[in-house]
């Protein structure tokens, strides 16, 4: 457990630990994964030093495992975090994010003449790029792209 | 087997190449021998939360002419719309009246989410500045119908590429064929990068230009599209080009016998009246294509062809 000195957070059992997330996008990601409905004991740590980011962000949550699925979803606003799977205090798998070829409901469709953003309909986007990151709306057809990029 | 029994009609996208060229085969046969009452004892709805004249005329004399009957409103205003009712409920109540629901609206993809919760067809007729596929397929059929193929053709499309959906959709169908396309427009009104996104990896040929004088002997189809005054951020550069995409009879005088002239109408000062008179104008048979077009469309889906 030598890492322990370098992390201000404390470390888990069993579990997942998010790190490399930007410093800016921890509270998308937080959202993203619903963490703030979960009863399990999570650690969040922000504004960490990090040689890559500057500041990067860190969620540690005992007990759960995520599916990859759900994981990728915070591929979007996190796209270098890694994902590590801890069991008996070891990381036992590291996984590396893929953004999903579609996504629903976590993203704002950025053109205000969409269904979307008049009826309670649950936004859908097909990716047509990753790099840069482009988002084709279900509905009104409309590419939103990074810069215009909303979290629901 | 009628793979589009049943199917809504949303997109251009929606369609094959393959259930756009049986669409077009159907119209033809439409035009050249009427095929009755097909449409008696079915009631289509025809909702126009947005008011387009046009349009609504159209699929009106498209179902009429086949015996149908049509319900619907012509405007919001008169409808419980104006009252505040969702898009949603209101789908869902029309929906038990009528057997397929024409809708147009001005929020952009309002018809792929009636698609959605619809027990029946939804035929796309205008969503804002997204889709109106029966103007394009429309738009084929004056195509075919005029050049005896949809293959191997130089369009041209001219005025405000930027935002005329009517040019994109048109483009994306015509994608599927071995097509060159011209595109002339102010700088201020090119045809979008994602569209030529499509047409490179299709390995299709495309040109731009500003001005279409010198080249014009070349089109077979001469798409025109309006300039407005409001798209221009600088109101300068507007009187510069004006005047540049309208069409008049002299530019006509050296071009291919086969070429004809289009446009979706309403025209208001981008074409000429002088040229109406021109055997290349085709704009007002063009809208007349609609109508059996639209009965194509319909029957397909009402399966009854
Ligand atoms: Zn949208």
């Amino acid at each position: 457990m030598g890492e322990t000195k370098q992390l201000s957070v404390s470390a888990i059992k069993n579990g997942t630990v998010i790190d490399h997330i930007p410093a800016d996008t921890l509270f998308s990601v937080i959202n993203i994964l619903g963490l703030e409905n979960i009863s399990n004991q999570i650690t969040f740590g922000t504004n960490l030093e990090s040689k890559k980011f500057g500041k990067k962000g860190i969620i540690k949550v005992e007990g759960i495992y995520f599916s990859e699925k759900e994981i990728n979803k915070i591929a979007l606003v996190a796209p270098a975090a890694r994902l590590n799977i801890i069991r008996d205090y070891e990381v036992v798998e590291k996984h590396q994010l893929t953004i999903p070829d579609e996504i629903e409901g976590i993203v704002k469709c950025f053109n205000p003449a969409c269904i979307t953003n008049h009826e309670p309909v649950t936004t859908r986007f097909r990716i047509v790029s990753k790099d840069p990151l482009r988002l084709k709306c279900h509905y009104c057809e409309k590419i939103t792209d990074e810069e215009h990029l909303t979290i629901i | 087997m009628n793979s589009l029994k049943n199917k809504s009609l949303v997109s251009i996208n929606d369609f094959s190449p393959r259930e756009i060229e049986s669409i077009l085969e159907t119209a033809a046969r439409f035009e050249k021998d009427p095929p009755g009452r097909l449409l008696s004892g079915r009631v289509i709805a025809a909702l126009f939360f947005e008011p387009s004249t046009r349009t609504r005329l159209s699929f009106e004399s498209a179902v009429k002419r086949l015996d149908g009957q049509i319900i619907g409103f012509a405007e919001a205003g008169s409808s419980s719309v104006s009252k505040g009712e969702s898009l949603k409920d209101t789908i869902r109540t029309v929906s038990n009246y009528s057997d397929l629901i024409v809708m147009r609206h001005s929020i952009e993809g309002s018809a792929r989410y009636a698609s959605e919760i619809s027990p029946v067809p939804i035929i796309n007729a205008g969503d804002g500045a997204n889709q109106h596929p029966t103007q394009t397929l429309l738009d084929l059929y004056s195509i075919k119908k005029t050049q005896g193929t949809l293959d191997g053709l130089n369009i041209f499309m001219v005025g405000d590429l930027k935002y005329g959906r009517t040019v994109h959709s048109l483009l994306i169908a015509l994608s599927n064929y071995n097509t060159t396309f011209n595109f002339i427009s102010p700088a201020e009104l090119r045809m979008p990068d994602e569209y030529k996104i499509i047409l490179d990896k299709k390995g299709l040929k495309y040109y731009e230009h500003d001005d279409f004088t010198e080249i014009i002997s070349r089109a077979d189809i001469v798409y025109m599209t309006r300039v407005q005054r409001e798209r221009f951020s600088d109101p300068l550069e507007y009187e510069k080009v004006k005047n540049i995409y309208v069409l008049r009879n002299e530019m006509l005088e050296n071009t291919k016998e086969n070429l004809r002239i289009l446009h979706p109408l309403p025209r208001v000062n981008e074409i000429e009246p002088e040229v109406d008179e021109n055997p290349k104008a085709y704009y007002f048979e063009q809208a007349l294509n609609g109508v059996f077009v639209r009965q194509a469309i319909i029957t397909s889906i009402l399966d009854l062809i």
